[in-house]
């Protein structure tokens, strides 16, 4: 009887044998069928058919996660007052010394508005490159990336409110990224965390200093500004807390996709190593890119045809 | 039989798109210790857990897909991750049959894991052109620490929605008749069917 049994477990009979191919089968063609889709993807321009069917599910999502936002509303805010409780004392320690930075720059800004008005007048400097000439497009975060490397968001505006490909997304008064995706409903926005966004910065300090910034993969609190100007030495370079804005240019029907003086965040490391011989300082994003709720899209108002990025 | 498979797909079916909305809309959106919980692996898990292999892989491609569809993803990303999730959590039930009731949280972390270093492998083979932060392995294993501490619950609440229609159900059933009389321990057995009969073998 004994015997008998050990036969049958080592002996397998033809069902078990059929379902264990079955099972290889099913695994095999699933694996296979995720490659192909992947390598199909990888390797196609934004107006294939792949990306075209992954349009229209996002549009027929669009509305439902629109709806699931506003009835989780209740649990999300719940949840983040927990976490908010949490780290309330150390961010209200830093609020402060920044509320204190900023007032000491708001004091200088202040005192060079004025003489800044009376010579741009003066010398006619084209203006028409702000952030009020863009039409902004207010729009609720419908969903966040639920993945580690803050890549994007989904907002509820798209080209019927007037918002293209590669406009500039702000939130919290500073800019947070570019859409990458538009519906005629909804817009897939590329966070400045994504690795494939990079932005033509300079530094707010008396050299006005230019480079490319970067994001710091897996960190949405850190962006690299690289590709600096060679300081020699003894040269003051950027210093901690200064503030990183657009760079921004226009020449003739080319135009940088950000508007220039968007604020984007704040220098927050400027070792001598890292900024003499790498040309690269630290930059800690003025928006909390993991707690956005309200963005602003800034369409192209005024008419620019042709548009590069800088490095 | 062909009903109790219907009823199923079903479920998972509405789990797997459940899942996509709550993960979304909600729990991506709350921070626990600087990071959110993820969903879907846990899900996947349970279902290859509950169900076995082949279900759990093909629940692990539906729902990685489906995810990709809506975040906009490179398509077949997560997919490709959830099916390893899937199959090997239903082979783990196949082949040890674990009966303790914290093996979810060992193969809720297990999963959380697989999720968090098998994208990140995924993301630098199709190519990141910026640095990259170290913080990145620390929020790995924050959201494997947060992923383990939900991973309980998601596994009753996935086995409550799909455990009445497992057609796997029946055979337990007789594993419990055979090992206990097919009645509960408080039941005296003799009431029901007489005295046990006694292997000739003993």
């Amino acid at each position: 009887m004994r015997g008998g049994a050990e036969k049958v477990v080592g002996d397998p009979s033809p069902v078990h044998s059929k379902q264990v191919r079955r099972r290889r089968a099913v695994l095999a063609v699933l694996v296979g069928l995720s490659l192909i889709l992947l390598t199909a993807y990888f390797g196609e321009p934004s107006t294939s058919p792949l990306h075209t069917v992954q349009r229209g599910i996002v549009e027929v999502f669009s509305p439902i996660q629109e709806g699931a936002s506003k009835v989780f509303s209740p649990i999300r805010d719940v949840g983040n007052w927990f976490s908010d409780t949490i780290h309330a004392k150390s961010r209200a320690d830093q609020l402060q010394k920044k509320v204190n930075a900023l007032q000491a720059e708001l004091g200088q800004a202040q005192a060079a508005e004025t003489p800044n008005r009376q010579l741009s007048r003066e010398v006619r400097l084209d203006q028409t490159d702000n952030i009020s000439s863009y039409s902004p497009v207010t729009a609720n975060v419908i969903w966040q990336d639920p993945t580690l490397w803050y890549q994007q968001i989904e907002v509820d505006k798209g080209s019927d409110d007037g918002v293209h490909l590669d406009d500039a997304v702000l939130g919290d008064g500073a800019l947070v990224g570019k859409v990458s995706e538009v519906g005629p409903t909804f817009s897939i926005v590329s966070l400045i965390t994504n690795h494939t966004v990079q932005v033509a910065a300079q530094v707010a300090d008396r050299n006005g200093d230019r480079g490319l910034l970067v994001p710091k993969v897996g960190d949405p609190n850190s962006l690299v500004l690289q590709d600096l100007p060679q300081l020699s030495p003894g040269q003051p370079g950027p210093e901690v807390n200064q503030q990183v804005l657009t760079a921004g240019f226009k020449s003739g029907g080319l135009g940088s996709l950000y508007p220039r003086g968007i604020l984007i965040g704040t220098i927050s490391n400027a070792g001598a190593n890292a900024l003499y011989n790498s040309q690269q300082v630290q930059v800690s994003p003025a928006a909390d890119l993991r707690h956005l709720q309200v963005v602003q899209v800034l369409t192209r108002a005024q008419g620019s045809t042709v548009r590069a990025q800088l490095p | 039989m062909r009903t109790d498979y219907t009823k199923l797909a079903l479920r998972l079916a509405l789990l797997g798109f459940g899942t996509v909305i709550v993960q979304q809309a909600a729990v991506s959106q709350i921070s626990i210790f600087g990071v959110s919980a993820d969903l879907g692996p846990l899900v996947v898990m349970a279902v290859g857990l509950l169900a076995g292999s082949m279900t759990g892989a093909v629940m692990g491609f539906a729902t990685g897909l489906l995810l990709d569809f809506a975040l906009f993803q490179t398509l077949g990303v997560t997919s490709l991750l959830y099916i390893a999730i899937g199959y090997w959590s239903g082979r783990v039930r196949e082949l040890l049959d674990p009966a303790h009731g914290l093996v979810p949280l060992a193969m809720g972390a297990a999963a959380s894991a697989a999720a968090g270093f098998g994208m990140a492998l995924i993301q630098f083979l199709l190519g990141v052109d910026a640095p990259v932060s170290v913080l990145l392995l620390q929020q790995i294993f924050v959201t494997i620490l947060v992923n383990t501490l939900i991973a309980l619950p998601v596994y009753a609440l996935v086995r409550r929605i799909i455990g009445p229609v497992l057609p796997d159900e029946p055979r337990r059933r007789r594993r419990r008749a055979y090992t206990t009389g097919g009645l509960s321990p408080l039941q005296r057995p003799a009431e029901r069917f007489g005295p046990l009969p006694r292997s000739p073998l003993r």
